[in-house]
């Protein structure tokens, strides 16, 4: 074996016991990394992840900066809903005349289990909403949330309303419902709200 | 530090009660407050805030409040709206909504519920002093629901602020709260140890870490009291102790791979390198990108080459070196993505979005070779942030371009309307004013008819009464006197006679039917008046009808011209914020896989030369090994 060769191996067996042998310093290494672990942050991710160290890109992006973009976010969502609550008032004075303004809003009776699948709602016999319900949607009912299915116009008077109904039962079995119902409608905006559970329709 | 375990726990709490504030009333009155409920169950924040705020706006817009159905709710409501802002992360708006309601003349309950919240804000916006401060106000009874997340709050910032003893004190009390469990011992733990209480505090961490449950937050925090506590074991070489304790942290959990690998080095360090293998070779199954995994690779060998099975230890660095060599040609594969802005556009795909877990299915997506390695940045909490902030921006654009495109069609119809009454509209209105210079003629009639009426109540007037054919006999006797005694003669007194009677018989006729025809006068004025009613009805829709047909396409000009200003303006701020904010996760993103690039460059040349070191010594082996033969 030539020198150089020797002096190779040496320079190998340095490094590697430098490396893999746990020193007291490379174990403190691996202990800190352990406490980096416990003190790292989960988020919104729920718990499939975890952080092994501190965040990197702290070397290129401080603080200040993401907190400084935050705020101007913050802002512009600010003006964005400001512009939002305008034209919701634009397109409602536009669209929905109050005299002449009908909705529909559906919601879930309360403890109700049956699966809704979709909702049709036919005015003065035409078809005028046909919604089918995302899980999410039906979740949201559930909670106690209201949906507003149609905004339209009507003239005064008497109307004629039909609800269709798809969906399962709490057992799985499919079932359909239809109900009719007739409404009057005077000079102010109309709402009705149809109520919807597993042994009818109820319009409010 | 102490900051850091808080928030630690706070995000998980948040992370599972995404939005607990505002429960549905049990009774809604107000639609449009459900509506806005709706959009918020579904986390679609932006329009749950736009709903509420203009139903909340008409609210305060009316002259009777009482009177409006968002009052049975409007307490509930302004709560609700500060909630929905601080989950759409806008929490200056939230943190004001919220002062609002407590500077507010509101009951002592509501307002401690709405210090709560902001003490919650400012805790979440890294501010322990201000939300001490908030929560320091709350006087008086609190509501029974948010009592333990109260105290576990005042805890949390206690130990913020550095005041472990307070908050050990608070988190006793939170031992055995269902709701809480793991969390409350997992802080006391932290804050005995942070008091000087080390003894106490290990006793709690091992409590949390010997839980039973099925709830994942709290097998989550179970494991890594194990972890924390394993690796204080470690730290005072009890490697026995620790082993046990790692050993509790399960397979499958976030903390698997840091627990194995540390399960290992506690047999390793007492020479067991046998042992250590097990969870080792474990670990080198997983998925290569994992920190520990690599460690693990490196480990592995290095107990073979302990145990002399250098041929074997040789054979590991090698695969390992492979491994690492792939990985390599991987991260510079997906800096380059990330710079040719790959990296973005996968994370605005809208398909992800659908599941809640969509950055770890974002990793099994092709095209994506970046986020393999970003697992670990993605669940920071500055990254969170900052992505969320993105997706909102992006979702800003997405909303203002549709907004633009709603302000043309908004100016169609209005032209359409325009051409459609402008030509109809000077004929109706000639004939409206000839139908209403008539109505208001008949209408004086009317009037002047009651009047009189009234008047032959107190003075009565037969003759008002007499019926069309009676004046007009009455005014033909008249002009037949008039013609017989026109050239000054005298009437004759036959006809003069005959005259008297026909009188007489109209003055009887009209006098003695008079109480009959008074009453029918009445009965004909009321139909008259119910007539008076339906055209007044009617007059009154007419003009409602003509208002609105002048409505529908005047008075927008002004307001459509201001929105469609504010939108160019809105949409140029968000492509700057979009730029900039996707420039910060991109130098994020970036910045993390050089350094793990330049980590397993590392790597790369460490197991070269221990891979030759294994090779020369397995090499010797055998010679000795043919040499003793």
């Amino acid at each position: 074996m030539s020198c150089w060769q020797r002096g190779i191996i040496l320079v190998c067996k340095k490094l590697f016991f430098a490396f893999f042998y746990p020193s007291r310093g490379y174990w403190r290494e691996w202990q800190k990394k352990i406490s980096l672990t416990h003190l790292s942050r989960l988020s919104g991710l729920g718990i499939a992840v975890l952080l092994f160290s501190a965040a990197a890109y702290g070397q290129g992006i401080s603080k200040e900066q993401i907190k400084g973009l935050d705020e101007q976010v913050q802002d512009i969502k600010s003006d964005v809903l400001g512009i939002a609550a305008e034209l919701n008032q634009l397109e409602e004075k536009l669209l929905y005349p109050s005299h002449t303004q009908f909705a529909v809003f559906v919601s879930l009776a309360g403890g109700e289990t049956f699966r809704l699948d979709a909702v049709e709602v036919q005015l003065d016999g035409k078809p005028v909403a046909h919604h089918l319900y995302t899980f999410k949607e039906l979740e949201a009912l559930q909670k106690g949330g209201v949906q507003r299915l149609y905004a339209g116009n009507v003239r005064s008077g008497e109307h004629d309303l039909q609800v269709l109904v798809i969906g399962k039962t709490g057992g799985g079995t499919d079932f359909q419902k239809s109900e009719r119902f007739k409404f009057n409608k005077d000079v102010g905006p109309k709402i009705v709200e149809i109520a919807l559970a597993s042994q009818g329709i109820i319009l409010k | 530090m102490n900051r850091l375990f808080v928030l630690l726990t706070i995000l998980i709490f948040s992370a599972s009660a995404a939005w607990a504030g505002a429960p549905v009333p049990k009774e809604l009155k107000d639609l449009y407050f459900g509506e806005a409920l709706y959009y918020a169950y579904q986390g679609d924040w932006f329009d749950a805030i736009s709903k509420l705020d203009t139903e909340l706006t008409q609210h305060h817009g009316v002259d009777e409040p009482e009177r409006d159905t968002l009052y049975y709710h409007v307490n509930h409501a302004e709560f609700a709206v500060g909630d929905f802002e601080l989950a759409y992360r806008m929490h200056q708006r939230a943190g004001r909504a919220i002062t609002a309601v407590i500077e507010g003349n509101v009951e002592e309950s509501v307002r401690n519920e709405a210090i709560f919240r902001l003490a919650r804000i400012y805790f979440q916006k890294d501010q322990p002093a201000n939300a001490l401060y908030a929560l320091e106000r709350i006087q008086g009874a609190v509501p029974p629901q948010i009592r333990p997340d109260l105290a576990f709050l005042h805890a949390q910032i206690l130990m913020a602020n550095g005041r472990f003893k307070d908050a050990a004190g608070i988190l006793q009390g939170l031992r055995d709260v269902k709701s809480l469990e793991g969390f409350s011992t997992y802080n006391l733990a932290i804050a005995l140890i942070k008091d000087g209480k080390e003894p106490e505090g290990r006793q709690y961490l091992d409590r949390t870490g010997q839980l039973k449950s099925n709830d994942a937050l709290t097998l989550a925090i179970k494991d890594k009291a194990n972890l924390v506590l394993g690796s204080k074991l470690l730290n005072e070489k009890n490697y026995e102790g620790a082993k046990q304790v790692l050993e509790r942290v399960r397979l499958s959990g976030p903390f698997s791979a840091r627990a194995l690998l540390g399960s290992g080095w506690a047999d390793a360090f007492q020479g067991r390198f046998a042992r250590a293998l097990a969870p080792w070779s474990t670990l080198v199954t997983r998925e290569t990108t994992d920190a520990s995994v690599q460690e693990a690779m490196l480990a592995a060998p290095y107990a073979y080459g302990k145990l002399n099975v250098f041929s074997r230890a040789a054979l590991l660095y090698g695969s390992a070196l492979e491994e690492f060599s792939n990985e390599v040609v991987k991260l510079d594969a997906s800096i380059k993505s990330i710079r040719e802005g790959h990296f973005l556009r996968a994370l605005v795909r809208e398909e992800l979005k659908q599941d809640a877990n969509w950055v770890v299915k974002l990793r099994e997506l092709p095209q994506t070779p970046e986020t393999y390695y970003l697992l670990e940045l993605m669940a920071s909490h500055d990254f969170q942030e900052s992505l969320k902030n993105y997706l909102d921006l992006e979702q800003l654009r997405k909303k203002l371009g549709t907004w633009e495109s709603d302000l043309h069609a908004f100016e169609e119809i209005i032209e359409q309307r325009r051409v459609y009454y402008e030509p109809l509209l000077p004929a109706i209105d000639r004939e409206f004013r000839r139908l209403d210079s008539q109505i208001r003629l008949r209408l004086g009639q009317r009037d002047r008819i009651e009047k009189r009426l009234k008047a032959m109540l107190v003075a009565p007037r037969p003759d008002y009464l007499a019926t069309e054919k009676e004046r007009l006999i009455s005014e033909r006797l008249a002009l037949l006197e008039r013609k017989l005694t026109g050239a000054g003669a005298a009437l004759p007194s036959e006809v003069e006679g005959r005259m008297n009677r026909l009188r007489g018989v109209l003055h009887w006729n009209i006098y003695t039917e008079y109480d009959r025809r008074f009453t029918e006068a009445h009965k004909h004025l009321r139909d008259l008046n119910r007539e008076v009613e339906f055209l007044k009805r009617q007059y009154t829709a007419f003009v409602r009808t003509r208002q609105a047909a002048t409505q529908s396409y005047e008075g927008y000009d002004d307001s459509i011209r201001r929105q469609r200003f504010r939108i160019r303006e809105a949409k140029e701020k968000v492509g700057q914020l979009i730029a900039r904010q996707g420039n910060m996760l991109e130098t994020m993103a970036a910045n993390e896989l050089t350094t793990r690039l330049k980590r397993l460059t590392e790597f790369q040349i460490k197991v070269r030369f221990a891979m030759a070191d294994s090779y020369d010594r397995a090499s010797r082996a055998q010679i000795q090994e043919k040499v003793s033969k």
